[in-house]
């Protein structure tokens, strides 16, 4: 069984533990930091394992990249605290399960797009953008980093490699080493993930905002810019790879949109809330989504760009009510590369 | 009998009369499990006047007469037993009148679901009426009198409790009024009058032919939602149901169960949909329906599924076209349900037992639990699909849905719009004196005995 990597002893020498300091939900001082997070290392019972909304964050927070969020997971499944209902936990294990039967377009065209499980996100997949890539789609190809929010931990484990193993062989047979991730979980799964517990991946993940940004330099005779302004709904995956943030500016910079400054985004970016609803937690979820919604407003944002579809899908119609229309990066994208009209 | 035709021609014109076998073929038969039974005759009358007439040949030459109106119930209703006449009402297909203030609507018996629906859409979007989960050709008509139910009568009841009044022709001819329509221009109410709907309602057209209906019309809310509240313990659904309804805010409250796909089987999905005129009064309600079922998200044995908008789309149509898919799961199209009307207390061991008897007959299956006028009483329906062209898969099913309708009845409950064998089964399990009732009214307005024989008789 693979095993994560982190060393005990950054942590135990940690001065700031802002992987708890910083959590803009659970609102620890320092002092209950230190003692909580002993907790952790020790192994032992805290409020933490029941009350971590599972952002992810904490993961960016760290520094050290000493993964406290999945030191997080691991012992609320030691422990069996499962984040949510069980049912909801065991219906999404058997909705995203890889069926062993799946069908991708051969030969494999470039560029290969990891669809995750959204099939929605299929018909974004063309225009000079995409030209005629093959993508994979569904339970096979899956990441599974989902399970991280239902303390699930052991499913990762089972299916990550498998998944990472199904890609490769798809990939080698193409002569193809390169894999577009559609979404921020997939490209997490196969690099941040994969590092911490030392799972080899024989291709080379690119995130899909650098693919992007590469076609758009590419076609830059062809970009209009928008001159929109934009509020940005981070996804809870983008905080294991901090490192690809830069990409977001550069995608809206070559659009000529503006990121609206506001109070919840970048470090303090809030939850899209709908994992807190299967968890059950809907009044936090109502809080958040009000107040997130509302700094969209206040900061006079246009558009609400989403990468995640679990996000688009959860605030779409919220923000669409408050006069913010909804919209995935890559569709910003296209209509940059059309007519400029939105 | 060759003159019969002629003389139903002359009531309703040659081209709604016939003999033709192709046609007789078409009208021996349902889409259920039924053993197919041919007409000698069918005919497709316009007006009241002709039912009436035709009626009174029928009482002359003593043909058995069988009222149809979309033929889709599915167990054998409309199948003339005894052969004679079928009658379908197909072309009454009127609106006769909607009375916005009083909010009902009077219709022949040839309207169908789909075309209340479209009417009421077009000429007046804030009324609405309640929609079985049926096709769309299904008939208004028909389906009140079979003690329907639809997508309100987590509200209001049986579709036949919204039914305000009613025009019959007895079989013996006579043309009758029933309701406030008997006494006022108006047909607003069943009450005060001595309530005679009873006497056609749930009598699988044995008591006369209804050619008019007034149907209540409800208000129709600007917003409407849908939340699903999932388990895996069948034990709890009763008081789930309990819960929700108690906070009258559910419109409609359904629970599913199905083997497939992969993430439905093995769990209870409890559909509840709520509307609402203002987004406060849409939040509000889901606030309330989801703290209704607090305790089990707390001990984490339910939680509510997080709907992407394709699925909430599909939950939130009415009529539900996924049972359409259902029907066609093994090809073949072949698709019948017992829907029995259960109190909640039973749903646990009626959804073991309906579990059981699909496996152990081999069929794909379908569960679906609605409940009626706030958890009152449930219509619990077993669905079982088959290969039409298969005689071995139709055989399983029939076995299938006749233990599935002694389950129903051992369990407390009572088969819903019986197929004749459940008739029988229930005949048995029946008061002595009740079926004396039944069969004294029977034979008192029809005695001759020619509406739809063989239904509510003992074999």
């Amino acid at each position: 069984m693979v095993k994560l990597r982190f060393d005990k002893n950054i942590c135990y020498s940690c001065e700031s533990v802002d992987c708890l300091v910083k959590c803009q939900y659970l609102q620890l001082n320092i002092e209950t930091a230190r003692i909580e997070k002993l907790k952790i290392l020790k192994g032992e019972d805290t409020f933490i394992l029941t009350e971590c909304i599972t952002c992810y964050a904490c993961e960016e927070y760290c520094l050290k990249r000493n993964h406290p969020f999945f030191q997080i997971v691991e012992l609320q499944e030691d422990k069996g605290l499962y984040t949510a209902p069980r049912p909801i936990t065991h219906q999404q294990i058997k909705m995203t399960s890889p069926k062993g039967r799946f069908e991708v377009k051969q030969p494999l065209t470039k560029p290969a797009i990891s669809l995750c499980v959204f099939p929605d996100m299929m018909k974004k997949i063309d225009g000079p953008l995409f030209q005629r890539g093959t993508s994979f789609l569904g339970g096979d190809f899956f990441c599974n980093l989902v399970f991280l929010h239902f303390a699930k931990m052991s499913i990762v484990k089972e299916r990550l490699p498998k998944v990472i193993e199904t890609i490769s062989n798809h990939l080698k047979k193409n002569c193809l080493d390169e894999l577009i991730c559609f979404h921020d979980e997939c490209y997490a799964g196969f690099t941040c993930w994969a590092t911490a517990y030392e799972i080899p991946v024989p291709f080379k993940p690119i995130h899909l905002f650098h693919f992007l940004s590469q076609r758009l330099e590419a076609l830059k005779s062809s970009v209009k810019t928008l001159n929109q302004k934009v509020a940005y709904q981070r996804p809870c995956s983008s905080r294991l790879i901090p490192e690809t943030q830069y990409l977001t500016d550069k995608v809206f910079s070559l659009i000529g949109v503006e990121r609206v400054q506001r109070k919840y985004d970048r470090d303090s970016s809030l939850c899209c809330g709908s994992i807190l609803r299967m968890m059950g937690r809907d009044d936090l979820a109502d809080d958040i989504q009000e107040r997130n919604v509302s700094d969209m407003v206040n900061a006079g944002a246009k558009y609400c760009v989403f990468n995640c579809p679990m996000c688009y899908y959860t605030l779409s119609e919220k923000v669409s009510k408050e006069g913010i229309l909804p919209v995935m990066m890559v569709d910003l994208c296209h209509y940059a590369l059309t007519e400029g009209k939105t | 009998m060759e003159n019969i035709l002629n003389l139903l021609a002359k009531i309703v014109g040659e081209d709604f009369v016939s003999n033709h076998p192709e046609e007789l073929f078409i009208y021996s038969r349902d889409g259920g499990t039924m053993e197919p039974h041919a007409p000698e005759y069918v005919v497709m009358p316009r007006t009241t006047e002709e039912v009436q007439k035709i009626i009174l040949l029928a009482n002359k030459y003593k043909i058995p007469v069988v009222p149809l109106g979309a033929g889709l119930v599915l167990s054998g209703l409309t199948i003339p037993l005894k052969g004679g006449i079928v009658m379908d009402l197909k072309r009454m297909s009127d609106i006769l009148e909607v009375n916005e203030n009083s909010r009902y609507a009077l219709v022949q018996p040839g309207v169908s679901e789909g075309m209340l629906k479209a009417y009421l859409a077009k000429n007046y979007p804030h009324l609405r009426h309640s929609l079985p989960d049926a096709p769309p050709a299904a008939t208004v008509v028909g389906n009140a009198l079979i003690h329907g139910s639809g997508h309100m009568s987590q509200i209001y009841g049986f579709h036949s409790e919204m039914v305000n009044g009613l025009e019959v022709v007895l079989p013996t001819g006579e043309i009758c009024q029933i309701g406030s329509c008997s006494a006022s221009p108006y047909w607003f109410s069943r009450a005060p009058l001595p309530d005679l709907a009873g006497l056609f309602i749930g009598w699988n057209g044995t008591t006369g032919v209804v050619t008019k209906l007034a149907l209540k019309l409800y208000p129709k809310p600007k917003y409407e939602d849908v939340m699903i509240f999932l388990t895996e313990n069948e034990n709890y659904i009763p008081y789930i149901l309990f819960k929700v309804t108690g906070t009258e805010m559910a419109q409609d409250v359904i629970v599913m169960a199905q083997p497939k796909p992969d993430w439905i089987g093995g769990f209870q999905l409890t559909s509840i949909t709520f509307t609402g005129n203002s987004d406060e009064e849409i939040r509000f309600k889901r606030k309330t329906l989801r703290q209704s079922l607090d305790e089990y998200i707390k001990n984490k044995e339910g939680g509510f599924m997080h709907l992407l908008p394709d699925m909430k789309a599909s939950f939130l149509e009415v009529p539900q076209r996924s049972f359409t898919l259902f029907a066609d799961v093994k090809k073949g199209g072949g698709f019948e349900y017992v829907g029995a009307m259960m109190p909640i207390e039973v749903l646990p061991h009626a959804y073991r037992g309906g579990i059981y008897i699909a496996e152990q007959n081999g069929t794909s299956y379908t569960l679906m639990m609605r409940v009626i006028g706030s958890a009152h009483c449930v219509m619990c329906a077993y669905a079982f699909g088959f290969n039409r062209a298969d005689k071995e898969d139709v055989m399983r099913a029939q076995k299938a849905l006749h233990e599935a309708n002694q389950l129903a009845l051992k369990l407390g409950g009572i088969p819903w719009k019986a197929e004749l064998p459940a008739q029988q089964l229930i005949i048995k399990k029946m008061d002595p004196n009740t079926f004396e009732l039944i069969t004294s009214i029977k034979k008192l307005l029809d005695p001759n005995g020619i509406m739809n024989p063989g239904n509510w008789e003992t074999q």
